[in-house]
């Protein structure tokens, strides 16, 4: 029942937290020197084609009243219409959607899958040599530029040994839409090369995003378990007795995994912020390449769509990663 | 018959930057069937140390044991496998009473899933399991585990948990101190243990709460014949509890007496000034001049003699021999004070 | 000063940190002296199409660009750039971010509710997509992406100061000098700021690092300097027509960013055990290794 009322009260303070977002994004969107207007008429449009055009899409009215339509139309579901492919940017985000999360799952499962054992096993034997191999991976996982990695792994696998597509989502025509998720829509179609198509094309993007993804989770593991193996209830169990492998895999691991999985909401924004990079390098069809594109087009209506629905996106994992951490640890159900 | 625990000879180190500390040198300790031994000494004197050696959980490193021997019903435990110490001893033969009843119990998990796992590795009924290093996906037979929820029901009774039923839902911190210290007892208790190390187990409760759980824990050892090592740095509480004490000082013990003639007839030097240092009536405290010394280069022979009034020159070249002043009194110390109460 | 040679002495027996403080201090000596070490320090602007994209040799250490340009030369060069956004960055950050966090953490009452909310919100948008967005709105240029970063990283010293400026608050020797009548300027300059210094230096080392690889991830995306300003990020974005023949040219600038922010990040970790108390190296390598043993 806490649980319920948590998740309420979490969800009630994403309405305030929204419109923070929009209105920062409106504002700086607002206070651009280029002319979306001018750029979405066209380089032959009159002075009062413009005017007209300006008017249509509300833009000669004042700040406050253009964030209040646009408040309104959101509430609406409606982010308005992007200047550029003309169609609602709901629609387009819709449409991306799947191919982001596609990616940024995969790498998160990937980070989670390996990063936890390897913290545990790299605490477990301190300053062993995988201890210290784990070390320098994970150092270097927060130093190194995602884009640049990508290119790096596009330059070794795709160029050089020609393993792996340098690019892209999938060869020829997608099988049909069902999640929108190719690994899986492969395979209730039932086709077998159709799936080692898209992994191949996933791999190497998921592995450049899952990279600072792994190191963050490997190093907090890692402090979490050395904190948590000095604790007097370790103690206790291995007085009574207790088989080492259940501790360290059930007794400390739940404990240590607190750190790492308040980790895992504030990676979620660094995933999703490397996802826009990481597609842009390996023309990846989601969020981020849409993103980018927008902004380069000066395609505000999309930009401020994208930034409210990371934000928004954002929010609701984090949220997840509390009422896990609730799950995890029942103390904090008192706080 | 044979004492159940036997420590002989017992030397233990510890590798700091400064060198070797030798926290036990040369320790020797007997506890009958179903005695309820108090280990008596100042913090850092190797009470926690030598509770942690015959559980086999010292660290090592930096822990090194030098020398010596732990027999438990005849078996050296000192020489036994990892494996077998896990599995048939701790939790088994000897079980533990934690010093910090707060933090002992792991605080994200049920108190039912902790005491039930303890009882799938270590219920009476069931065996020390052979092959493969026992895990997380070992199976927990049903039917075994039906008698072991009930025998777990009725040791919480017997600890006067209210509700075990709903105890055992709950987490460890929905309960007081006390009631954790009671569940540690009965965590203690369940497993059918031949000996049980409880270090300083009521040090971290108030004074009237402390009494009550000693004198449960006093009850239920008896009735089952359970043999305590009970260390503590309080006489008072060590009073309450126990059948003999023994004293230590600087990892070395100086003496080792029933309980009434130790407090009628205390003879070692240290042993009568630590019941000097007892808080008296009026509430002053009298301290024992000098300093605990250091374990890295300790004096030579009688690690007290730096301090003690009586010492003479040869206190400082061997520790003194064993000496029985009276049957079931033991005492190594070569100037003894006159043997009547102290003041 | 005593305090700073103790401190620096300790960072020399920490091995890690000290690979951080050296990187550092050769980029420091990098961009100082750029034009001496530079063996073609005109190329920085001077273009010469019949010298492009020759492979590394001797009189081209790490090859030449699209443009003919020495990347060996150009690099050296981009380090200033490279110090000069994450001064200014991370320096602005911290000027925004640590008053409002102290001013949150002592108006305890809906002002300071609505200032941390307000930075909440900054931190609940990603903050690469802030940054593009602010980049791209702003017009790409250096200044603005400078700009774009210190508008995106405050709130994280904000967070940082609160929670600290909280903790002190809650402390003994704090309430002390609060109830002896401290003016709250007081009690900040005397007391709270020298208790926190320690762990905003380490948020700046770590802030550092983030800010320059931000930085070169906007470049990359074409946001920051235009050419022919030597920027990492936008070198590597450049590299990206001519692989895969021409592999010099984006395996330089990539590892020179790599360098760089791991300089920081190490010398941030080494900083925060040395600094920080609280979070000194546990010793629980005996106790990892007993669990691990069965004992």
């Amino acid at each position: 029942m806490y649980l319920l009322t948590f998740i309420v009260k979490r969800l009630l303070w994403l309405v305030p937290s929204v419109f923070g977002i929009i209105v920062i994004t409106f504002v700086i969107s607002h206070v651009i020197p280029a002319d979306p207007v001018r750029l979405a008429a066209g380089d032959t449009a009159t002075p009062e084609q413009v005017a007209a055009l300006r008017e249509e899409l509300g833009f000669d009215r004042p700040l406050v009243v253009q964030l209040w339509y646009y408040v309104q139309n959101l509430v609406q579901g409606d982010l308005g219409e992007s200047l550029f492919t003309g169609r609602p940017v709901v629609e387009d985000l819709l449409g991306r959607l799947p191919a982001t999360i596609e990616l940024t799952l995969v790498a998160m499962i990937f980070s989670i899958v390996v990063g936890i054992p390897l913290g545990v096993v790299s605490a477990l034997r301190r300053n062993s040599l995988l201890d210290h191999v784990v070390r320098i991976v994970t150092v270097s996982g927060l130093a190194i530029a995602s884009f640049w990695l990508g290119i790096m792994l596009q330059l070794a696998f795709a160029m050089h040994f020609d393993w792996l597509p340098l690019g892209g989502r999938f060869d020829g025509f997608p099988p049909p839409t069902v999640t929108g998720f190719l690994l899986i829509d492969t395979l209730i179609d039932g086709d077998w090369e159709g799936f080692g198509n898209a992994f191949s094309h996933l791999l190497l993007p998921a592995l450049t995003l899952a990279f600072p993804a792994l190191a963050t989770i490997v190093r907090f593991t890692r402090a979490g378990v050395l904190d948590v193996i000095q604790s007097p209830y370790v103690l206790h169990e291995r007085a009574m007795g207790f088989p080492p492998s259940v501790i360290v895999w059930k007794y400390v691991l739940r404990n240590a995994l607190v750190a790492t999985v308040t980790q895992i909401g504030l990676l979620f924004g660094i995933l999703l912020a490397g996802a826009v990079v990481i597609e842009a390098v390996f023309d990846w069809p989601g969020l981020g390449y849409y993103a980018v594109n927008s902004i380069v087009m000066s395609d505000y209506n999309a930009v401020l769509g994208f930034t409210v629905w990371a934000g928004v996106i954002y929010m609701l994992v984090n949220l997840a990663v509390d009422v896990v951490l609730v799950l995890i640890d029942p103390r904090r159900s008192a706080a | 018959m044979p004492p159940l625990l036997s420590v002989a000879g017992l030397r233990v180190g510890f590798d700091t930057d400064a060198g070797r500390a030798q926290v036990l040198d040369g320790v020797n300790l007997e506890i009958g069937r179903g005695e309820v031994v108090g280990l008596v000494g100042e913090s850092g004197c190797g009470k926690t140390t030598l509770a942690r050696s015959i559980l086999g959980i010292l660290p090592r490193p930096p822990a090194v044991i030098e020398s010596g021997r732990i027999d438990l019903d005849g078996t050296d435990l000192l020489t036994l496998p990892a494996r077998a110490m896990n599995d048939a001893i701790r939790g088994r033969r000897i079980t533990y009473i934690p010093q910090d009843p707060l933090g002992s119990l792991n605080p994200v998990f049920r108190v039912g899933t902790q005491i039930m796992e303890l009882m799938k590795w270590k219920s009476p009924d069931g065996k020390a399991r052979r092959g493969r290093w026992p895990g997380l996906f070992t199976p927990y037979p049903h039917k075994r585990r039906r008698a072991d929820r009930a025998r777990v029901l009725e040791a919480l009774r017997a600890v006067q948990i209210p509700d075990p039923e709903a105890a055992l839902r709950k987490y460890p911190h929905q309960f007081s101190g006390g009631q954790r210290q009671r569940l540690v007892i009965a965590m203690a208790l369940l497993t059918e243990p031949r000996l049980i190390i409880a270090d300083e187990p009521t040090t971290a409760l108030d004074v009237t709460i402390q009494a009550q759980i000693l004198a449960l824990l006093r009850r239920l050892v008896k009735e089952r014949g359970i043999s305590v090592l009970f260390t503590t740095h309080d006489l008072g509480t060590a009073y309450e509890l126990c059948d003999r004490i023994v004293v230590m000082y600087a990892g070395q013990e100086v003496e080792s007496a029933p309980i009434d003639r130790f407090f009628a007839h205390p003879a070692h030097p240290y042993t009568r000034r630590l019941l000097e240092s007892l808080p008296r009536p009026d509430g002053s405290v009298r301290e024992i001049p000098g300093e605990i010394p250091g374990l890295v280069h300790p004096p030579g022979g009688c690690r007290f003699h730096p301090r003690c009034p009586n010492a003479g020159s040869e206190c400082g070249e061997h520790r003194p021999p064993v000496d029985m002043p009276e049957a079931g009194h033991a005492l190594r110390c070569y100037h003894p004070d006159p043997m009547e109460p102290p003041r | 000063m005593s305090g700073f040679a103790r401190i620096l002495r300790k960072i020399a027996e920490d091995r890690v940190a000290l690979i951080g403080l050296v990187l550092i201090v050769l980029l420091v000596l990098v961009a100082l002296f750029a034009p001496l070490l530079a063996t073609h320090p005109e190329d920085v602007w001077e273009i010469h199409p019949e010298l492009r994209l020759l492979p590394p040799s001797a009189e081209h250490l790490f090859g030449t660009d699209r443009m003919g340009g020495d990347i060996y030369s150009r690099i050296l060069f981009g380090a200033r750039l490279t110090i000069v956004i994450g001064v200014v960055a991370v320096g602005a950050s911290l000027l925004i971010g640590v008053p409002i966090g102290l001013l949150a953490a002592f108006y305890a009452n809906w002002f300071g509710d609505l200032l941390m909310r307000i930075s909440d919100v900054f931190l609940a948008v990603p903050q690469v997509i802030l940054a593009i967005a602010i980049a791209q709105t702003l017009g790409p240029s250096l200044p603005n992406v400078i700009l774009a970063l210190s508008l995106t990283y405050w709130p994280w010293f904000t967070r940082l100061v609160y929670a600290e400026t909280k903790r002190l608050q809650n402390e003994v020797f704090i309430e002390a000098t609060e109830a002896l009548g401290a003016s709250p300027w007081r009690l900040i300059v005397l007391h709270i700021l020298p208790n926190i210094s320690s762990a905003i230096i380490v948020r700046i080392s770590l802030g550092m690092g983030f800010t320059i690889l931000t930085a070169a991830a906007l470049g990359f995306l074409g946001l920051g300097a235009q050419p022919p300003v030597p920027e990492w990020g936008r070198m590597v974005a450049e590299s990206r027509e001519f692989l895969p023949m021409a592999w010099w040219y984006a395996l330089a600038p990539g590892l020179a960013i790599f360098l760089v922010v791991m300089g920081f990040n190490l010398l941030g970790d080494g900083l925060r055990d040395v600094l920080d108390p609280r979070l000194r190296k546990s010793p629980g390598r005996r106790a990892a290794a007993a669990v691990r043993r069965g004992s």
